[in-house]
């Protein structure tokens, strides 16, 4: 078992640095999946708990300069790994304005996530930082419970509103209840709701958009206004809420005839040109992943289907050229609870 | 007159109290100041709203917000009552949040059809609507502390940054805060008795945060610091702060405050002295 790999410039760093500060707010362990094209981040509660489960995908070309890796064995060319989240969030941190950044697998007494940081210094000589994360590394026979979870067909999938907005409605809702219903239909209509004795409070969102769904037979003879509902709890919805880098503008893609357009709802330059760009560059394979996620957004912005038999799924997906898309569930709640 | 108009105007009707707001922050400031207990009785007449907070039978916080306030105010019968959980209602007024982005404003209408009946408030920010239905309880009788202006003795008006850091740092190991009011030396003196010893804050007569000294009479009282303590949360909104003693030492404070469209509301505390000061400290 080998694995070896180095990030040199500094937008990539920032990219994977702050996806491993998202993974550390969700969670406190997670599994780090290296195959010889992709690093996968796993995150597997387990769904009839309410719990969260989370599997981030990297393309390695797109964040390593050098990526080397030797699996378990030839047929079965990976590794998987178990490391405290906040271990590898809080060696990064160090990585800010890094001249480079190196990951590899040690063995020092015990196995290590060897992390160092090259430091830019005023003098010619550079500074390195070394961080030893202990890891567990996860045998083949437990393999088969960290696998891509399906995302079946979604009875509604719908764009999330401004983030800052959901958050602060479902932080307050969090101090009455523990228990939020959410529904959403076809037409953009989004409602947060929430019951107690002593006070009954509904957020109606509206005009939100669909993202296009990816198996319109089935939904076609579905009323547009049919609210799905689900059922879930407040304190797993904020805690994905809040592994979010908060992104304030929104920006959507659109299917226009064969090909993708950006269609942007934002006045930022920025976001309009990554828009424009991501539509450009979505292949085949990135459409799998879109479709399986019933949702294209990128940019912190997030969608919801939500499904009766399996909750809800927030899935987001950042822009195709960082290659990264993150697809949650949070498992529906027996109600009554 | 309009179908629409019309319609409206027989929905409100069935509600005994109707008031909107431009800005609901006008309304949640004013609240947060007094909210130190979990229920408040609120009482509406066609002046505006009144809500009371009470804690231990010894201090009561009453927040004015008059019917100027709210673009639109109508109450149908001579007063309305009920008692909320102050807490809950809060958290509803700032569910789009309680520091909004700069230029978007939370609006508010709030309804009451009466007794039994609960508190609608709608809420709406940049196309986003919020409907809470708050279950109001019976309201209980609060306590009437019978202050009244020709038995007050002594009055002091300060401007609030004067009394802002003594009130936050108040030495919370002391049980009681001693306020000696006096037309002579020490004027307005505020002492603490506490673990690291006693200390006194003494306000000059002629000092620039002074607004009005109309001192007859020495007076010490003594007042559970527990209780004076939340005050604290109106002092800090407030500009003036009004400090007024009865003969039989009761306190009243009352805070003007001023809201984001410079409008001015009251919050007013009252709080009974906590005993007799020994002769030999006073």
């Amino acid at each position: 078992m080998r694995f070896r790999a180095k990030i040199v410039d500094g937008a990539c760093l920032n990219h994977f640095t702050r996806i491993s500060n998202m993974i550390a707010k969700l969670a406190k362990t997670c599994t780090l999946r290296i195959s010889p094209d992709k690093l996968n981040f796993i995150l597997c509660d387990k769904l009839a708990n309410g719990g969260v489960s989370m599997w981030c995908e990297l393309e390695q070309e797109n964040f390593f300069n050098e990526f080397q890796m030797e699996g378990v064995s030839a047929e079965n060319n990976e590794i998987y790994l178990e490391l405290t989240s906040e271990n590898l969030s809080r060696a990064l941190k160090t990585a800010q304005n890094a001249r480079a950044l190196k990951i590899k697998l040690t063995n020092k007494h015990f196995p290590c996530l060897t992390v160092s940081v090259e430091l830019l210094s005023m003098s010619s000589s550079s500074r390195i930082v070394t961080h030893d994360i202990p890891i567990k590394v996860i045998p083949r026979k437990l393999w088969k419970d960290l696998q891509e979870p399906v995302v079946p067909d979604p009875d509604v999938s719908i764009y999330l509103p401004v983030l800052k907005t959901m958050k602060s409605v479902v932080e307050k809702m969090k101090n009455i209840s523990n228990h939020l219903v959410i529904e959403a239909n076809l037409d953009g209509e989004l409602n947060l709701k929430i019951e107690t004795e002593l006070v009954c409070v509904t957020t109606h969102f509206k005009d939100l958009g669909n993202p296009p769904l990816a198996s319109e037979s089935t939904h076609q003879d579905r009323n547009v206004e049919h609210m799905a509902e689900v059922h879930i709890d407040i304190r797993k919805l904020l805690q994905f809420l809040a592994g979010q880098q908060v992104n304030p503008t929104k920006a959507l893609c659109k299917d226009v005839g064969r090909s993708w357009s950006a269609d942007c709802d934002t006045h930022d330059q920025l976001a309009r040109d990554m828009a424009e760009e991501a539509a450009q560059n979505i292949p085949g394979d990135q459409e799998r992943c879109l479709q399986a996620a019933c949702c294209l957004s990128f940019g912190g912005e997030l969608s919801v289907s939500t499904d009766k038999s399996w909750g809800l799924h927030l899935c987001s997906c950042s822009p195709p050229g960082g290659g990264l898309w993150v697809g949650k569930a949070l498992g529906k709640e027996a109600w009554p609870p | 007159m309009p179908l629409l108009t019309q319609q409206i105007q027989d929905e409100d009707d069935q509600y005994s109290l109707v008031a909107s707001l431009d800005n609901v922050r006008n309304l949640s400031t004013i609240l947060k100041a007094i909210h130190f207990r979990e229920h408040a009785t609120c009482f509406a007449t066609k002046n505006g709203i009144k809500v009371t907070v009470e804690n231990a039978k010894c201090v009561q916080a009453n927040a004015f917000i008059q019917a100027g306030i709210f673009q639109e105010f109508k109450v149908q019968e001579e007063s309305v009552t009920f008692r909320i959980n102050l807490t809950v209602l809060l958290d509803c007024l700032s569910i789009f949040g309680s520091s909004p982005m700069p230029g978007t404003l939370t609006a508010l209408r709030m309804c009451y059809q009466g007794y039994g009946y609960p508190l609608m408030l709608f809420l709406e920010e940049g196309g986003v609507v919020t409907v809470c239905k708050i279950n109001t309880q019976e309201p209980e009788e609060t306590l009437d502390f019978d202050f009244c202006s020709t038995n007050v003795i002594n009055k002091i008006i300060l401007q609030s940054e004067g009394l802002r850091e003594a009130f936050s740092e108040l030495d919370m190991t002391s049980e009681v805060l001693q306020i000696t009011m006096s037309p002579d030396k020490p004027y307005f003196r505020l002492s603490t008795f506490g673990n690291a010893g006693s200390s006194h804050l003494d306000y000059p007569k002629d000092s620039d945060l002074m607004e009005a000294f109309h001192c007859n009479q020495t007076q010490v009282n003594r007042y559970k610091i527990s209780l004076l303590k939340p005050s604290t949360k109106a002092l800090v909104l407030s500009c003036k702060v009004s400090i007024r003693t009865d003969n039989r030492g009761f306190l009243s404070l009352q805070y003007m405050i001023r809201n984001e469209d410079g409008q001015i509301c009251f919050v007013e505390y009252y709080c009974c002295p906590d005993e007799e000061v020994p002769e030999s400290e006073s």
